[in-house]
């Protein structure tokens, strides 16, 4: 049994080195904030360049927590994350509105477009309106794959349908992927269906999907990205001064040209276009 | 097909120069998990030869929520972990949601129940009159329960295995209650959703082939230790 203690001995000193390893990071303190984001930004690698700089700017400590814009609002409205990047406008201004957001500012914006297989069933190659894509496509009764996950690129979706003055909910050539913007990429793909994907998302993943797109460059697909500070005063646990940091760091001068030049060198094209201090009504004029 | 073979090229190539943000993510994917199955392993066979040697009403009603709780969906663990770490949570006051700290309990609840079902049944397993046997000699009740943990120590390190294997391939939980935090909280199998989601698929099939790895080693280590000494 002297083998079997030695072993023993071996897992007791790994178990206990790890705790100790993993210990002193168990407090954020009042360094840490939560930003909590949609996946774009993740995905997409801005952030990666974006927080680094931060961190060493100030010395705080970012936990990015990458979902859906849904889910983001969410953890805001519940003062479970301390400031917010998200592409929602009407979700957004519904957490101002009820107290629960504060300082939103615009910090950039990109473009959603419509994709879809190269057949094009629905004749949509080159409409200049996404609402009246959206109409052709219900009328053709073509694939058509949804989000349905209450992200930004879902309520974008839904708006359109609302313009367009059509209900797709529960037909059958609209089907929900519930599943996050590169996995529905890949169903909308397999499936030989439309769907509607921010650029960065579909550049990203381009080289493994069959789908091009189709229409693009209509107001309406403006995807525009806030920044919001959760209010203190409804949720007194927030880190207000880091999320004040963190929000005044987006729309300063030096992060916008980080922004400007992003994704250039990889796609040839900016990714995200930085707008801080312009008006929302303003952007794609 | 091709995009297999390039995951299985990039594994190799990340492992062989040591990739410094994919040996964190590895290091730490073995101290969360390491550590949860540590955990679970002291609460898991306590619980275990507790229920397999004691008699009570009602006792086939607990072995039966154990037995379930061996397959608890990792999802719904993170869920309820995160609730109740929230900052505005029961548990809040904590202030470690988002921390691997946090991802060591909500693993380790997942595998308390897979370890404690497998002590009970190696323990269930040693012939009643073992038990007799090792009272009539003169030992005290503590020594007997000690005894009978060494003679099931084979389905034991089964049990070790099973919890591992399952904590660090889960990731619903991780990602829940960790964040995929770039180099705090994420770990291989988090790093793997992100980079499929990213498009990334050789990279996510590297980190894939790392994490198979991993568990194949871990594994037979124990199994080396396992077999090394058959039973009598």
């Amino acid at each position: 049994m002297v083998h079997g203690k030695g072993w023993g001995f071996v897992f007791a000193g790994v178990f206990i080195s790890s705790i100790i390893q993993i210990a002193p990071f168990a407090y954020g303190g009042p360094k840490a904030i939560v930003l909590a984001t949609t996946t774009s930004t993740q995905d997409s690698g801005l952030l990666d360049v974006l927080i680094p700089l931060f961190e060493r700017k100030t010395g705080y400590f970012v936990k990015t927590i990458a979902v859906g814009s849904g889910q983001a609002i969410a953890m805001g409205q519940r003062g479970e994350a301390d400031v917010l990047l998200v592409h929602s406008p009407s979700a957004e201004r519904k957490l101002i509105s009820d107290g629960h957001g504060i300082g939103r500012r615009l910090v950039m914006h990109n473009d959603f477009v419509l994709v879809g297989p190269l057949e094009d069933p629905a004749r949509i190659r080159g409409q200049r309106s996404a609402v009246e894509s959206f109409k052709r496509i219900a009328l053709a009764r073509s694939l058509f794959i949804s989000r349905g996950d209450h992200s930004g690129t879902h309520a974008k979706e839904k708006e359109v349908w609302g313009l367009a003055g059509i209900k797709p909910e529960g037909e059958k050539w609209y089907q929900q992927s519930g599943l996050g913007m590169g996995q529905t990429l890949s169903v909308a793909s397999e499936k030989k269906g439309y769907t509607l994907t921010d650029r960065g998302t579909f550049l990203a993943l381009r080289r493994n999907l069959a789908l091009e797109v189709l229409v693009e460059g209509d107001r309406t697909l403006l995807n525009i990205y806030h920044v919001i500070e959760v209010n203190p005063t409804k949720w007194p646990k927030v880190n207000a001064r880091g999320a004040k940091a963190l929000a005044d760091f987006m729309v300063s001068k030096e992060t916008q040209e980080v922004i400007r030049a992003f994704g250039v060198d990889k796609f040839g094209s900016p990714l995200f276009f930085p707008d801080a201090g312009k008006e929302e009504k303003d952007l794609g004029k | 097909m091709d995009l297999i073979l390039e995951g299985v090229k990039k594994a190799f190539w990340l492992l062989i120069t040591f990739d410094p943000e994919v040996m964190g993510v590895t290091l730490l994917s073995l101290q969360v998990s390491g550590a949860a199955t540590g955990i679970s392993l002291f609460i898991g066979i306590f619980t275990g030869t507790l229920l397999a040697l004691s008699e009570f009403r009602g006792k086939r009603f607990v072995v039966s929520l154990v037995n379930t709780g061996m397959g608890l969906p990792p999802v719904v663990v993170g869920l309820f972990v995160t609730i109740f770490l929230w900052r505005n949570g029961p548990l809040g006051f904590l202030g470690i949601l988002y921390t691997p700290t946090a991802m060591v309990i909500a693993q380790a609840i997942i595998a308390v129940p897979i370890v404690t079902g497998i002590s009970l049944a190696a323990i269930q397993q040693l012939p009643a009159k073992l038990r007799l046997q090792i009272l009539a000699l003169g030992a005290t009740r503590r020594q007997m329960v000690w005894m009978l943990i060494k003679e099931a120590r084979l389905p034991l390190l089964a049990a070790v295995m099973a919890g591992f294997g399952g904590v660090i391939s889960e990731v619903g939980a991780s990602i829940m209650v960790g964040g995929n935090i770039k180099g705090y909280s994420r770990v291989l199998t988090t790093a793997t959703v992100m980079e499929t989601s990213r498009g990334n698929f050789d990279v996510a099939i590297a980190l894939g082939v790392i994490l198979l790895f991993l568990a194949y080693l871990v594994n037979l280590l124990l199994t080396h230790i396992q077999q090394r000494r058959r039973p009598r």
